[in-house]
């Protein structure tokens, strides 16, 4: 990867004085465990002992005859054919592919805004922006699936305001586009903090020189603020996109007002949650929940690849 | 995956912001550019779409359940019931809303206060010191980070049901003690924030490792302690899927989880729907987040710039 003026934000740098410093080898010791231990303790009881412990469930598999035996690759085998679960995978990749461009595009582009300086009451802008973020799921959710609403929501009010007949926006065909939209307005600000952030530490040095060039705004835009912030933005997908593969929330709430439009196995995740707590599939839920996981880990991997490329 | 931005420019711009704040009054040009009313009207959009869910809300918890269906939702209509309405959802089914509140406050306190002590341990660890395995912690958080929570979810569950942790607050708070993303940002806060030199001093008159962390590097860490605490208090008192798979007993829920079990009550066969408690009981569990991300603007806002980065 080769780094280009401005030193853009860079994917993979990691703070690593002693790569640095090789001064500081001589003071190494275990005495930095007193300090990581503690956290390394619970992160293996919380994250390790549970992966391993899925890995092994997902073998194993509770059979009427015989009760809990191995059976190898049997529920993988089974997950690469269940239409259930491809169903529930192709829906989060179009939520995927239609929501994630919409929301970072937004809040990129409220982040140049902010960073322009040319809007009046700009701190105002950035916490107002920010706000949704702080809202609780179940809360977004409900407020907007209340809004949503035919009887008492926005919807309603408005066909009964104008004699008209708009789409239900809990209505199957609906309930996609609106759950994109509670997650773009969940998290615009979100990403939008994160470009800011990103943008407020490009050196204004370059703004001026650039400037002084009779570069336009867009040309300062295309050519020195969007690369220098290519590292916030790599991280902003990754994370919208592991996001999107986890979605159940905002799904799961919504599905006491729009019992219709969402099925148990709307999302993997509600796919995964729906096998083990009212199945009681747990072996077959643990293999779901490590699919998922191993395809958002290559897509992850893909996207910061991609990103990585671009760059050089 | 990694995640880290580099670290080294942000000391730059702790630096040099006294200097622009300055200049500000006295230059046009780049530091102070000509106001533009028209982009403020375009932001301005985004600005209405972000508010009016929380204006909606705001509006719709005064009104009685009757005028809910009755009246314009972006509008206030009908007796002003805010107050009434507070009352109810405070003491309706016992007043369990006020035992579903010091639940949330009990695992905000617990999970987010030591998640951000962990995290402020292993970052500081991290970055001031050079241990065996070090590489290997690395690799083994951000490889872990990148599986989905659910994956985690289930076995997690019957882990914990086998330890007779389910349906117990320890259920809730243990997976809330670990934040990679708080580690990141403490991590790279802590590179930047304390000198090497400090340390070594403080090394050179022999004071003990524990002493030298609570007494020099601690108070040194401030805004990046604050911003993990908030980030981290942000989630758990959102988090809504943990308790969702952990706990049974309505006793122990976190706000929440008692919210969506209001409006579900709706829908259940003779339940009584109760959508005016719904609405302001959601206008009650947000106002404490939002009261603190307004009052610690200053301090978030600069250790995120520190950190240029999200989770």
């Amino acid at each position: 990867m080769t780094t280009a003026s401005p030193p853009p934000a860079v994917l993979g740098t990691q703070p690593e004085p002693a790569a640095r410093a090789p001064r500081r080898t001589r003071t190494r010791s275990w005495s930095g465990w007193l300090f990581i231990g503690p956290f390394m303790a619970v992160f293996a009881l919380v994250f390790l002992a549970p992966i391993a412990y899925s890995i092994y469930l997902s073998f194993f598999r509770n059979q009427l005859v015989g009760g809990n035996g191995f059976v190898g690759l049997a529920n993988y085998a089974q997950v690469l054919q269940d239409s259930q679960f491809w169903s529930s995978l192709i829906r989060v990749v179009l939520f995927l592919a239609v929501q994630v461009p919409v929301m970072l595009l937004i809040a990129l582009l409220v982040a140049l805004a902010l960073d322009s300086g040319r809007l009046y009451g700009k701190s105002f802008f950035r916490i107002s922006i920010f706000l949704p973020y702080a809202v609780p799921a179940v809360v977004a959710s409900l407020m907007w699936g209340f809004m949503y609403g035919t009887r008492f929501g926005l919807v309603g009010n408005i066909n009964s305001a104008f004699g008209i007949n708009l789409p239900n926006p809990l209505s199957p065909d609906l309930i996609l586009a609106s759950i994109g939209n509670i997650v773009t307005w969940e998290f615009i600000g979100y990403n939008m903090l994160i470009f800011y952030s990103a943008l407020s530490v490009i050196p204004k040095s370059l703004h001026e020189a650039a400037e002084i060039d009779g570069a336009s705004q867009f040309r300062l835009v295309t050519a020195i603020k969007l690369p220098a912030i290519r590292g916030a933005m790599v991280v902003a997908s990754i994370f919208s996109v592991i996001g999107s593969f986890q979605l159940f929330n905002e799904p799961a709430i919504l599905q006491s007002l729009a019992p219709n439009s969402i099925s148990t196995y709307f999302t993997p995740n509600l796919y995964a949650y729906s096998l083990s707590f009212s199945g009681q599939q747990y072996n077959y839920s643990a293999t779901v929940a490590i699919v998922m996981g191993i395809i958002t880990m290559v897509i992850a991997y893909a996207v910061q690849l991609r990103g990585m490329r671009k760059e050089s | 995956m990694s995640v880290a931005v580099e670290p080294s420019r942000t000391a730059g711009k702790r630096t040099s912001k006294p200097g622009y704040v300055r200049m500000k009054s006295t230059r046009r040009g780049v530091d102070n550019p000509r106001r533009s009313v028209l982009l403020t009207l375009l932001t301005g959009v985004i600005l209405i779409y972000s508010l009016i869910p929380l204006v909606w809300l705001l509006i719709n918890s005064s009104k009685t359940q009757e005028s809910l269906f009755s009246s314009f939702g972006l509008w206030f209509s009908g007796d002003f019931a805010l107050f009434s309405n507070i009352g109810d959802t405070l003491s309706y089914d016992g007043g369990i809303f006020g035992r579903w509140f010091l639940n949330t406050v009990l695992y905000v306190v617990a999970g987010a206060g030591g998640a951000t002590f962990l995290a402020v341990l292993g970052g500081y660890a991290l970055a001031k010191f050079s241990f065996p395995g070090k590489k290997a912690v690395f690799a083994v958080v951000i490889g872990a980070v990148a599986v989905p929570g659910t994956a985690l979810a289930v076995p997690t569950f019957l882990m914990f049901s086998e330890m007779g942790l389910t349906n117990t607050p320890w259920a809730v708070i243990i997976p809330s003690l670990i934040s990679p993303f708080g580690l990141y940002l403490m991590w790279t806060f802590a590179s930047e924030a304390i000198p090497a030199e400090l340390l070594e001093s403080a090394r050179m008159d022999g004071a003990g490792e524990f002493r030298t962390f609570f007494q020099i590097s601690l108070p040194l860490l401030g805004p990046g302690i604050v911003t993990v605490l908030l980030f981290t208090m942000v989630a758990t008192w959102n988090n809504y899927f943990l308790p969702l798979i952990m706990l049974k007993d309505p006793d122990w829920y976190p706000l929440t989880l008692g919210l969506n079990a209001w409006n579900n009550q709706a829908s259940t066969v003779g339940g009584d729907a109760i959508y005016n408690l719904v609405i302001t009981g959601a206008l009650l569990t947000i106002l404490p987040l939002i009261a603190a991300f307004l009052l610690l603007q200053r301090y978030w806002q600069s250790g995120l710039s520190a950190g240029a980065v999200k989770e």
